[in-house]
């Protein structure tokens, strides 16, 4: 009644062919990446990635490749199987788990059991972060380029070269090359033999043929400075949240800056009423009292620029962070230095740092700043951490190409 | 490694055959295709299909089958199975011959199992393999089109397979169109004959809505936001079609996991041992049979479930004891004759409730647990006074119980063209936060807003999708 039941054999090329999830499984890669990619925003905002070392591993909680579906949720019960003598009030495993045995696979699990986290290190997570910022802008530019390297690069042989330069390897082979040449030549037109009178072997020495020298070329690259600025407003206003976001907003600019120039300077110039140039550790964490004139710290940044970073030589990134609680007696002048700096910067940015709802009670510089129609300048408002990452692409766009 | 030649698992092949068809089995033709692991990966992460539509999440499914593998977590199984006609079986080349033997016996009864429940008889066998090449050719079309592409697709396969076990369970029912959905509203409509008409007053006629959409709730999502969206494309719509079909497709292997299990490991304890192994191969049957069938404490093995329901009835209908016969009265059918019946005409959740009886749930131990804190608690045990809860939370559990009942009650509410489903609640809350992004799928293959009335803690709640997001409204 049955028909022959058919057995196929194993094959090797069977097992090939079922490397089908091949094309699957790098989609869920990409999708993978892409979820870091999403969440990339709120990766960065985390304090703890800040300032940190570039090899760093950060776990990166993933979101977005789950498969959602609607499930039952914590208080739908379950049957278990015991050993025989289960009691009520026995605990039999943790919540959360996979603790149904009946679910099975195909409609999708409690959740938890579907939980990803993956690690990165910072550096990888910084190459994802730019990865779709898309500014072709932002190449380098031609005339600021300058000859900082030279390297040479192996290319080749030559017969004629200078002595450190000789491939013993090579030359010795010419010889033996030659030596089999010879010999053939011997044994067939029956000149002499490898050996002397004395049946000691011929000496054969090397020819200035033989040798062989190693060619370099030198391979002369453009490369091109640049130099972030970093103004920060260190008034008395400014509490240890707006200097946060302020640090997240500069950590990411120069990180950004770094993949894109080989040499680059880094600046920091902290303001109230006066401007200094600090260092990175006091930039941060010192704070200081007082009013503030904004004017003072891009007047400075400009004298730092004039002394040391000529714009001809360098791609310079000015970026001023601050809560906008400026003296109205200062606008004028401040607008008017900001107008300088975007001339002579490659990128030039304001953020105002006013952490959610202290928005409508102080005095704000945007509006002061919207007469400034530099195309390289972009104003930001920065509210939460949540913002930094948009405000840090919008700032980008505006990058400017010079001639 | 392996101990066997081709040819041993042909002869052995013709003998299990030989005992199946005395025992009364009947089946598809079979095929079995011998593969290694990295086969046996391969076709797990497919559900068994030698050819089948491309998406991520069978890479994700595979990695995660392949790291659980790697690390010796868990296992692989010694076969698979395709219900299709004829029936393609997975064996795995490493296994030693006995475990072939017993796969093969364990396979006819799948094979049985499938092309005698009333639950695969909607799937059309036949076509099985061929439907599944169909529809990975069209779905790989839609992804090399230029004007498509693999992200589009993408995009509403995510929101399909979310969505896609949201369909009709009992796929015997026919699903009524709506001109028979009308005639039904009209008729209930109408005034009962009332015997006594010339006394009482004349009923007043209300007429039926008959403009709704639906006119009866929808339990078949998917195809009711094909059949409504129209701002959907052909392909888009196509599918819609793929995955309801798949779907459909694995149904009744999810509504008979017990059954279908039990059945088969029933079938190969009977036709291993009535094949008369030599003593070392069946001192290797028993010790792996007893792996397949050991009860895994704190949860359900289906298959020794199966196989104790399957032995027990066999046994109460064949010999049962005075006090069964008191209780249940005395059997109207020989053992092999209730057993092909019953697999003939029940699903799990059906077996469960006729054939799981007190003794056996007590000699299980069979126990309800549910979180308490961090913790899963034991709240009942199967004693006098628990055993019906926790059958019925058993039940509840099995096949598709484990998904939500939702429907869609009205594609135009609030003549808004808002999508409003219902969650039929049972007492089982959904999970939040899978309910919200499932919901933003049902938004993204809806197209407007969607919203879902459910209950939360006992508040009625309705979780709300739109072009704003999501969020939740109480309802009075």
């Amino acid at each position: 009644m049955t028909s022959e039941t058919i057995f196929r054999e194993y094959r090797i090329s069977d097992a090939e062919r079922s490397d089908r999830s091949a094309g699957d499984r790098l989609r869920h890669r990409e999708k993978v990446r892409e979820s870091i990619r999403e969440n990339i925003a709120d990766i960065i905002a985390e304090e703890s990635i800040i300032g940190k070392n570039k090899d760093r591993i950060i776990k990166v909680p993933l979101r977005g490749i789950k498969e959602y579906r609607f499930i039952y949720g914590d208080n739908a019960p379950g049957v278990g199987e015991g050993d025989g003598n289960s009691q009520p009030g026995q605990v039999v495993g943790k919540a959360g788990k996979d603790g149904q045995g009946q679910g099975d696979g195909k409609a999708g699990d409690r959740p938890g059991v579907d939980y990803y986290e993956t690690d990165v290190t910072l550096d990888e997570l910084i190459e994802i972060m730019f990865e779709d910022l898309e500014l072709p802008n932002l190449e380098r530019r031609a005339l600021r380029e300058i000859p900082t390297d030279r390297f040479a690069k192996r290319k080749g042989y030559r017969h004629v070269g200078i002595r450190i330069r000789l491939d013993k390897r090579r030359t010795a082979r010419q010889r033996v090359k030659r030596v089999l040449a010879t010999r053939h030549n011997q044994t067939v037109q029956g000149y002499g033999s490898p050996k002397d009178a004395e049946g000691n072997e011929r000496r054969f020495p090397f020819h200035q043929d033989d040798l062989r020298y190693k060619h370099l070329e030198t391979d002369v690259r453009e490369e091109s400075n640049a130099a972030v600025v970093c103004i920060m407003d260190t008034s008395g206003s400014m509490d240890t949240m707006k200097k946060y976001l302020a640090r997240s907003f500069f950590f990411l600019l120069y990180q950004f800056i770094s993949t894109r120039y080989r040499n680059v300077e880094i600046v920091f110039v902290a303001h109230h009423t006066e401007a200094s140039e600090v260092t990175e550790d006091e930039f941060f964490h010192k704070g200081e009292a007082g009013g503030t004139f904004i004017s003072s710290g891009y007047q400075k940044a400009l004298d730092i620029i004039a002394e040391r970073y000529h714009p001809s030589l360098w791609n310079l990134y000015a970026f001023h962070c601050s809560d906008g609680d400026n003296f109205d007696s200062d606008n004028p002048a401040a607008l008017r230095a900001a107008k300088e700096l975007s001339e002579i910067c490659n990128l030039f940015g304001y953020g105002e740092i006013k952490p959610l709802g202290s928005r409508y009670y102080e005095s704000s510089m945007l509006n002061v700043f919207r007469r400034l129609d530099a195309p390289n300048f972009q104003a930001v408002l920065i509210e939460r951490k949540e913002d930094i990452w948009p405000s840090f692409k919008a700032f980008l766009s505006k990058d400017r190409v010079k001639e | 490694m392996a101990n066997y030649e081709i040819q041993d698992l042909v002869e052995w092949d013709n003998r299990i055959r030989a005992k199946a068809e005395e025992f009364g089995l009947t089946w598809f033709p079979q095929e079995f295709e011998i593969c290694d692991h990295v086969g046996m990966l391969g076709y797990m992460a497919y559900s068994g299909m030698p050819s089948h539509y491309p998406h991520w999440s069978y890479g994700k499914s595979y990695e995660k089958l392949k790291t659980l593998y790697d690390y010796g977590v868990s296992g692989l199984p010694y076969e698979m199975v395709i219900a299709s006609n004829p029936a393609i079986a997975y064996l795995m080349r490493d296994n030693s011959l006995l475990l072939q033997i017993l796969t093969i016996a364990h396979v006819y009864g799948h094979n049985d199992f499938f092309k005698n429940n009333f639950t695969f008889k909607s799937n059309r066998a036949e076509l099985t393999i061929e439907r599944f090449k169909a529809h990975a050719l069209r779905v790989r079309r839609y992804m090399e089109d230029p004007s498509i592409g693999i992200e589009k697709v993408e995009r509403i396969l995510d929101g399909a397979h979310a969505l896609n076990f949201q369909c009709r369970r009992n796929l015997a029912i026919r699903k009524l169109d709506r001109g028979e959905q009308i005639e039904r509203a009209v008729e209930a409509a109408q005034p009962r004959t009332d015997p006594f008409s010339r006394l009482h007053a004349r009923p007043e006629y209300h007429p039926p809505e008959t403009n709704k959409v639906p006119l009866e709730p929808d339990e078949d999502v998917l195809l009711f936001i094909r059949d409504h969206n129209p701002f959907l494309q052909e392909w888009e719509k196509d599918l819609l079609t793929i995955v309801d079909e798949e779907t459909k497709y694995f149904l009744p292997m999810m509504e008979t996991k017990i059954m279908n299990e039990g059945w088969a490991s029933y079938w190969h304890k009977k036709i291993v041992e009535s094949l008369e192994l030599e003593q070392g191969l069946h001192l290797e049957f028993i010790v792996r049979h007893n792996q397949v069938l050991r009860p895994s404490p704190g949860q359900i093995n289906p298959y020794h479930l199966g196989f104790k329901i399957w032995e027990d009835i066999y046994r109460r209908h064949t010999e049962p004891t005075p006090e069964e016969i008191k209780k249940y009265g005395a059997p109207t059918k020989n053992g092999t004759e209730k057993i092909f019946e019953a697999r003939e005409v029940e699903r799990d959740s059906s077996f469960l409730r006729r054939y799981l009886t007190e003794e056996l749930m007590r000699e299980m131990d069979m126990f309800q647990y549910e979180a308490r804190g961090d913790e899963l608690v034991i709240d009942k045990v199967s004693d006098q006074a628990g055993w019906k809860t926790v059958k019925e939370t058993l039940i509840k559990n099995v096949g598709a119980g484990s998904i939500p009942v939702i429907k869609v009650e009205d594609a135009d509410f609030g003549h808004n063209r808002t999508l409003y489903l219902k969650h039929y609640h049972d007492g089982r809350d959904l999970q939040l936060e899978y309910a919200e992004k499932t919901i933003s799928y049902v938004y993204r293959l809806w197209g407007r807003e969607c919203v879902l009335e459910t209950s939360l803690q006992g508040k009625r709640s309705l979780l709300c999708f739109n072009d704003r997001g999501f969020s939740v409204r109480a309802l009075k």
